[in-house]
């Protein structure tokens, strides 16, 4: 029996992922907020560090799968659409978690340094690794056939995510006010009471699921959106063929 | 809590930009995906 077609990019197990991400979120704010002590040198403000920095580790994640795709478009002889659709997601679920670093790393930056932003190399390669991504984003809507935005978007994607390794490493190639690692110290002392490294890893994680259900809809809903491009061009094709031959 | 102002706003934007963007993207499936057969869409 085939009834109306339906009107959702959701499938059970993304709303199993939905639910995963929303206990996880919830996870993060009681341990964030109460369950957690303030820290000896930063006091409460280190509360916002459960979110910038997984904000910004998922922000990274999802430029890289963003290059990965685009390479997975670009380079096997048979360019599959779907990967430039999971580029285009990622992309554009990443800018949201790299606005959401910055902003909380302004509020955080305003307690801790006084100030809500300085040219440190930290942020301001930061700021630009986030313009960048608005560009591939902009990009992405200039037009043309879904291979044309794929071909240059991809292109683009593969040189933005050079950026990643300058941004993270800039607060050891440049003096700056941005703290050095606290978690992934290359002598691998992590300087974190086991309760506050436990919540920033569960903001990892969290954040992480959050990442992949928004992305997984956000890939659905392009792939519908083409589909719907391409009926709407072969219509249009139709009427103008008709036009012709009366 | 110290500082509970900047601290509350922190949380309150960040899951608020995320539930912000899951109901644009829900939105926006739903509105493509009505016009569709479901033997075009991959995951049906």
């Amino acid at each position: 029996m085939s009834g109306a077609p339906t009107a959702t990019t959701a499938t059970p197990a993304t709303r199993l992922l939905g639910i995963a991400a929303v206990v996880g979120l919830a996870g993060v704010v009681l341990f964030g907020l109460v369950l957690t002590p303030a820290d000896q040198s930063q006091g409460e403000s280190v509360r916002m560090l459960y979110l910038h920095a997984p904000t910004a580790w998922v922000a990274y994640l999802a430029f890289a799968v963003t290059a990965l795709a685009s390479a997975l478009y670009l380079f096997p002889k048979q360019h599959a659409l779907g990967w430039d659709r999971l580029a285009g997601a990622s992309a554009e679920v990443g800018v949201l978690f790299m606005a959401i670093t910055l902003f909380v790393g302004m509020l955080w930056g305003r307690l801790t340094w006084g100030v809500f932003w300085r040219w440190d190399a930290r942020l301001t390669t930061t700021a630009f690794l986030f313009v960048t991504y608005i560009g591939y984003l902009a990009v992405r809507r200039l037009g043309g056939t879904p291979d044309q935005r794929a071909r240059r978007s991809g292109v683009l994607a593969l040189l933005a995510v050079l950026e990643i390794p300058l941004v993270h490493f800039s607060v050891k190639l440049w003096r700056g006010l941005h703290q050095d690692a606290t978690v992934l110290r290359p002598d691998g002392d992590v300087e974190l009471d086991g309760l506050m490294l436990f919540t920033l890893l569960l903001g990892i994680v969290a954040f992480t699921v959050v990442y992949a259900w928004l992305v997984i809809h956000r890939q659905r809903a392009l792939t519908a959106e083409d589909l719907l491009d391409e009926a709407g061009l072969d219509v249009a094709i139709v009427e103008r063929q008709q036009e012709a031959l009366v | 809590m110290q500082d509970a102002g900047f601290i509350f706003t922190a949380y309150a934007v960040t899951f608020g930009a995320i539930a912000t963007y899951a109901a644009y993207i829900i939105r926006r499936g739903r509105r493509a995906t009505a016009e569709l057969p479901d033997e075009v869409k991959p995951w049906t």
